[in-house]
């Protein structure tokens, strides 16, 4: 059995999520980007609800065989703290929306496609993320 | 039948996701984590993700159209803002906090995870509020 997230298995991984991206570009013409796809699922007016709906419970199907089958890809949270998973969480979804992507959209696809916006972006998530967990293990060592 | 592709896609990203490491949120920290114990491992999968869609893109592109839709909908704007920056700085602060992403934090709901519950309720409440307050 592979270990998720060693290096073969990010790579073979990546081909995957790529393979999708790129399926996604070629059958139904879009960008995959999930938090676009996400929070247009929740949106009444938005037009394709129903694939974006689908697809995140695509989405939810795979968790589950992945719990079943490769239960060491799918440990959950870091803590148990709700209020810091909270936090997290509602910065994760806000900022998405705000700078239009997130590591999907802006990360894979939007670099694929030599966007200044996503080139911009991307090192501008990875940076605030490498600055955030240096500060809170290293400066403050807190939950993370 | 079309909206099928739209839960087979969803079901390949996400094993994708699980096999690459993503849905492991202490993974995820390890990465972030340069001036520490850094694992580099998670880099491979940025790398395999865009090597394929690089040249996969540049292949579907020479056709006139998509498969099952009638046009490609591709993102037009290239001028650099601030709601593109402070969106990303946002993004990128919550993902250092607890190590999900938006695409690995929906995978791992399947586990039935309250944390993961948690985490993934409060991120589609501030995809809402930032309709909301736009």
């Amino acid at each position: 059995m592979i270990e998720p997230g060693s290096i073969p298995a990010a790579l073979v991984g990546g081909a995957l999520i790529g393979t999708a991206a790129v399926l996604m570009l070629g059958l139904n013409g879009r960008i995959l980007g999930v938090s676009g796809i996400a929070s247009s699922a929740i949106s009444p007016s938005s037009d394709g609800r129903l694939n974006n709906i689908l697809f995140l419970a695509g989405m939810l199907i795979g968790g589950a065989v992945l719990t079943a089958a490769l239960p060491a890809s799918m440990p959950g949270a870091i803590t148990e703290n709700y209020g810091w998973l909270a936090l997290a969480g509602l910065l994760v979804g806000f900022g998405t929306r705000l700078g239009g992507g997130c590591t999907s959209g802006h990360g894979v696809c939007g670099m694929s496609r030599l966007s200044p916006r996503s080139l911009i972006a991307t090192l501008t998530f990875m940076a605030a993320g490498i600055v955030a967990v240096f500060l809170i293990r290293h400066v403050f060592a807190g939950t993370a | 039948m079309r909206a099928l592709n739209f839960l087979a896609l969803g079901l390949l990203f996400s094993i994708g996701l699980g096999i690459s490491g993503m849905t492991q949120p202490g993974k995820v920290l390890a990465f972030l984590d340069v001036t520490g114990a850094w694992d580099p491992a998670l880099m491979f999968v940025m790398g395999g993700a865009v090597a394929i869609t690089f040249i996969g893109y540049r292949w579907v592109l020479r056709r006139p159209m998509p498969v099952l839709a009638d046009a490609f909908q591709i993102p037009t704007r290239r001028d650099i803002d601030g709601r593109l920056i402070l969106g990303a700085l946002m993004f990128g602060v919550g993902w250092g906090m607890a190590g999900f992403c938006p695409g690995p934090a929906l995978a791992a709901l399947g586990s039935g995870s309250v944390e993961v519950m948690v985490f993934a309720g409060a991120m589609f409440a501030g995809f809402w509020l930032q309709k909301k307050v736009s």
